[in-house]
């Protein structure tokens, strides 16, 4: 009885034209999708200007960290130098090392 | 992805979709009691299933993917309840027609107590109702509904024959 009661029930004919419309245009825009991007990707050189774009910025963040890391210990090395020279040569060695110590990183 | 792997997907896609349609439409129109919820129940479990068929089918190890397909349309027919917090308002429509004709009297009585089966049916918690619709609508058996519901065989088991004893208690109560 419970198999009577619970019988299979045929799904009505416009569902199954409404699944199949839905899913063939999924794929479609799946396809146009796929080949808008690989075109844009390979052809386009606004794309190709992102990359570049992120390398420039990461090395100009470097560069100031650097910078803003040396004033910091100007005052120490004012302190220690013995003269202008020695100064700008304490100055050219700890702007030398922030930068090696980024590089590590 | 490259073009002969997507169509060989795709196919594989549409025979499985060709395969159980009935038996997502089945599960959904008991599981919600109407028509038209019950289609929209099935195009979104397709379209989910679509999406994600590539790794089911990978993960299956060659397994059936009913019982995936099935756990796609009790998941959002959970989600279905939840967001509008409900049990179905539409008493299920009488889909059932007696395949063996009898006299008269035997039809409707008959028919008296399928309606009555099918309205104990409603009565119980959804995951027994969700059981018994997966054994005897769609004729799934313990291992695989056990996959459909996320249990271990042995709580399937328990689960039917608990679902069933407690649809003979309302039937037959007076």
């Amino acid at each position: 009885m419970l198999r009577m009661a619970l019988a299979p029930v045929e799904p009505p004919a416009g569902l199954r034209t409404r699944v199949e419309t839905t899913l063939q245009e999924l794929t479609d825009l799946a396809v146009d999708e796929l080949e808008t991007w690989e075109l844009s990707s390979m052809r386009d050189p606004r794309n190709w200007a992102r990359p570049v774009l992120a390398t420039a910025v990461g090395a100009t963040a470097g560069t100031a960290l650097v910078v803003l890391r040396v004033r910091q210990q100007h005052r120490r090395r004012q302190a220690a130098a013995r003269n202008p020279l020695d100064l700008a040569q304490r100055t050219l060695r700890a702007a030398s090392a922030e930068a090696r110590r980024l590089v590590r990183r | 992805m490259d073009p002969a792997r997507k169509a060989r997907l795709d196919g594989d896609f549409s025979e499985l979709y060709r395969a159980h349609l009935r038996d997502v439409y089945s599960y959904a129109y008991y599981r919600i009691g109407n028509h038209h919820d019950a289609e929209d129940l099935t195009e979104q479990t397709f379209l989910q299933a679509y999406r994600h068929f590539e790794r089911a089918q990978a993960e299956s190890d060659g397994r059936p993917l009913r019982p995936w397909l099935i756990r796609i349309a009790h998941n959002l027919a959970a989600n279905l309840y939840r967001d509008r917090s409900r049990r179905p308002q539409t008493p299920i429509e009488d889909t059932t027609a007696l395949k063996t004709q009898h006299t008269t009297e035997d039809l409707v009585e008959g028919r008296d107590e399928l309606a009555r089966i099918l309205a104990g049916i409603k009565e119980l918690p959804d995951e027994r109702r969700e059981a018994l619709i997966m054994r005897f609508s769609l004729g799934m058996d313990n291992r695989e509904i056990a996959r459909a519901m996320g249990k271990s065989d042995g709580a399937t088991k328990v689960l039917l024959h608990r679902a069933i004893k407690q649809l003979e208690g309302i039937v037959t109560a007076p």
